[in-house]
């Protein structure tokens, strides 16, 4: 990047399953006014505003249009992306972009979804091809009960270690105040939830959830005089599996896959020789409890089929050695547009020490966030407590 | 602009209201391919990142550049869809390549609208608490643009029928147009009325086609080409979403968006330094309210400008010398369009409707009903 870009601040709705209070402009203001506060700015002083989300889940065409006196951008430059899950992190990189540019000093990024308004399953089946796939699609639980039977069968994970990851989101989330699904759960209860498609039940599963999150993204100059505590995005990278390559996860696969690929270029663009010393807390989005596991090994926090090991053994828990997303994750929010950006933010809490009773107990430096959408894409983003290093 | 950034290619489909032989994805390899033999680049060594546009609720596929992923080079690499006109594929790319992530670029824009039906999605880009069920398209919201537009400044049905009559006989010039011919005032006049003013004529046609453009940086741009075309200015602005908010006979936003492009190519005087105008006239009308929002002539002044017949092929500032939107493009890929026929005049490759000696060429294209987006582009040369 020409410019180096720092996040000076940012904000979140409260997440819920409904909210029947608000219409989607009044709920996505909710994350702007937040954002606005943290950085001590009004919406005079951003320069561009740029929205991502998912129009088709709500059905409103074109949101971006509709929702201009709730974001601010009315009079404004902006601009609207969608690229399914992953939007909310692409949002960050255009948002970069447009910092690093030189064009732009200050740029509002807002990510949302009102999940209420529509029929998220429904709507994901579409995803599949029209003429080859879509008579068969299952939506993300399909594709994620494949993972999943893929993933015990290759390696003997059991049912119980789904349940772990299932067991630590809910249990983080109980500590982040914005969290949707907030459940004192055991690992007894998620193996005795309702099953949805073997083995995915339903606390193996995201929630369907209304939320937003904005993030306001500057230049240097802007950073230092306006921000005591800047987080600085250090290195972005995306990757896309064509739709035909990898219809379901087959951990076997000895293909190039674009998680893996993403965090091998990522790692090369910083230097990273060993990801679990370079970085202090992931945050990582995972639809479903296998995502997580996989997300373990594809990011080479640990070698292949060792994933469901470092959940048994608490390494990813909150205390431990390698928080894996102290937040709750997105098996406690799923508010689509918003959750890769929330992946972000949170990580920029964890850098600033602001993430309250969800911050991880040890000094955080640097962290990484994933994101994961269409039918095989990530996001990768890397931020830092430091401008250079 | 610290440093430039060029288009160093264009290719466009054969526009038409049906292309039943190819899906969306076939549609956009059609261009893919041309743009990068035309520049012999190849997607592996030479293309950084893509960006598309369409619309999901355009294609009837959830996150639907899923389905050009493998044609645009989004195999293990960057694609990024952008959910608005073909316009701001441009912008967001020139913003990419300032950034220092890239430094060549290509662009898509695609849409089928024989699949779909215009006026449903149309619909669903009102907001659905208090205008959607209203039955509201954008025909029937430009409508009362132009009505406003003609009260207010005392434009006449005439004088929108003379940019239908200028385009369409323009694109008899274009071998990309499938909406063409030669006409009189009375033969628009006598269509029949979709929703007045507006006739049948006055609106641009379902068409299904696609553009792709490659933009390099500068270094890139002089390796790869003898003839870069320049992106030497260009902004973006929203206006309000609710008519009621907006006096339809005047556009904010592109005001603005024209005069952040303006003060970055350092343009004082629009009139005098443009050469040539690509323009986005959805309806007939908006050819002349989109010029004075440009500020080509002050407000009001748009239906003299096509009277005086300084924006016909051979007048002091010819626009839309293509054909324009009402020639037949795309939703979404109009943008994108009116880039590339700027593109094409500047390199002096605009078969049939070339305008001599083009130096400076402005695109602009919009987004929602009634303009709510807008987007302006400044072309140049060496």
């Amino acid at each position: 990047m020409k410019r180096n870009v720092a996040i000076i601040g940012g904000g979140q709705t409260h997440h819920a399953a409904r909210r029947h209070d608000v219409n989607q402009v009044e709920m996505v203001n909710e994350a702007v006014r937040a954002a606005l506060l943290d950085a001590r700015m009004t919406i005079d002083e951003i320069d561009a505003v740029l929205l991502g989300n998912m129009e088709f889940f709500e059905g409103t065409h074109m949101t971006d249009c509709w929702l201009v006196d709730g974001t601010g951008v009315y009079g404004k430059p902006g601009l609207k992306i969608t690229t399914g899950g992953t939007v909310g992190a692409t949002i960050v990189c255009a948002g970069a972009h447009h910092v690093a540019s030189g064009l732009f000093d200050k740029v509002l990024c807002i990510g949302f979804e009102k999940q209420e308004e529509g029929d998220t399953g429904a709507i994901l089946s579409g995803v599949a091809h029209p003429l080859y796939g879509r008579s068969m699609a299952g939506a993300a639980l399909g594709y994620f009960a494949m993972m999943g039977t893929s993933y015990m069968a290759t390696w003997g994970a059991k049912e119980e270690h789904s349940a772990m990851v299932a067991v630590k989101a809910r249990q983080n989330a109980r500590k982040n105040e914005y969290a949707h699904l907030k459940l004192d759960i055991t690992i007894q209860d998620a193996l005795n939830a309702r099953m949805l498609a073997y083995p995915i039940r339903m606390l193996d599963m995201c929630p369907a959830s209304n939320g937003a999150c904005a993030m306001i993204l500057a230049d240097e100059k802007t950073a230092i005089d306006r921000c005591k505590k800047p987080v600085w995005i250090r290195a972005m990278d995306s990757a896309h599996n064509e739709q035909f390559e990898l219809d379901w996860r087959d951990v076997t696969t000895t293909r190039p896959i674009f998680s893996k690929v993403s965090a091998a270029r990522l790692y090369r663009k910083l230097g990273v020789k060993n990801p679990v010393e370079y970085f202090d807390v992931f945050e990582i989005y995972e639809p479903a409890t296998w995502a997580e596991l996989l997300w373990y090994e594809d990011l080479s926090i640990c070698g292949p089929g060792e994933g469901f090991k470092l959940i048994e053994d608490g390494m990813t828990e909150i205390d431990g050695p390698i928080p894996v997303n102290p937040s709750g994750g997105v098996l406690s929010t799923n508010c689509i547009g918003a959750s890769a950006m929330l992946r972000v933010w949170e990580a920029a809490l964890q850098i600033r020490g602001d993430a309250g009773e969800h911050q991880v107990p040890k000094e955080v430096r640097r962290a990484l966030t994933t994101a994961y959408g269409g039918t095989n894409w990530s996001v990768l983003i890397a931020l830092s407590k430091s401008s250079d290093e | 602009m610290s440093e430039r950034v060029a288009i160093v290619g264009v290719a466009q489909t054969k526009f038409s209201p049906k292309r039943a032989d190819v899906n969306y994805a076939e549609l956009a390899y059609e261009v893919i391919e041309r743009v990068l033999a035309d520049t012999g680049l190849q997607i592996e060594k030479d293309i950084s990142n893509s960006i598309s546009c369409s619309h999901d609720i355009w294609d009837g596929q959830t996150i639907s550049n899923i389905g050009i992923t493998d044609v645009i080079g989004g195999h293990l690499r960057n694609e990024e869809k952008m959910a608005m006109d073909g316009s701001t594929a441009v912008y967001y790319g020139t913003i990419g390549i300032l950034s220092g992530e890239f430094d060549c670029t290509l662009l898509l824009a695609h849409t089928k609208m024989s699949q779909t039906n215009r006026n449903i999605v149309n619909n669903d880009a009102f907001d659905p608490i208090y205008t959607r069920m209203l039955g509201f398209d954008y025909t029937s919201a430009a409508a009362l643009q132009a009505k406003r537009y003609m009260h207010v400044y005392g434009i006449t049905e005439e004088q929108a029928a003379s940019v239908v009559v200028k385009n369409l006989s323009n694109a008899t010039r274009n071998p990309v147009t499938h909406n063409k011919g030669v006409f009189s005032i009375d033969d628009v006049l006598n269509a029949p009325i979709v929703a007045a003013p507006l006739r049948q004529m006055d609106i641009a046609p379902d068409t299904d086609g696609a553009v792709a453009i490659i933009m390099a940086s500068e270094k890139r741009a002089l390796e790869i080409t003898d003839s870069p075309v320049w992106v030497r200015g260009m902004g973006t602005c929203y206006d309000a979403h609710y008519l009621g908010d907006r006096d339809l006979s005047e556009c904010m936003a592109l005001e603005k968006a024209a005069e952040q492009a303006y003060r970055m190519a350092g343009i004082n005087n629009p009139r005098k330094e443009i050469d040539v105008i690509e323009l986005g006239e959805e309806f007939s009308y908006q050819e002349l309210l989109w010029l004075e929002g440009l500020g080509i002539c002050e407000h009001g002044k748009g239906g003299m400008m096509i009277d005086s017949g300084v924006t016909a092929m051979d007048g002091d500032l010819p626009v839309n010398p293509s054909g324009g939107l009402l020639a037949g493009v795309p939703a979404n890929v109009m943008g994108l369009n009116r880039v590339a026929e700027a593109a094409l005049q500047i390199m002096g490759k605009a078969d049939g409707h070339q305008i001599n000696d083009v130096k400076t060429a402005v695109a602009q294209g919009h987004s929602g009903f009634c303009g709510q987006h807008h987007c302006v582009i400044v072309l140049g040369r060496n």
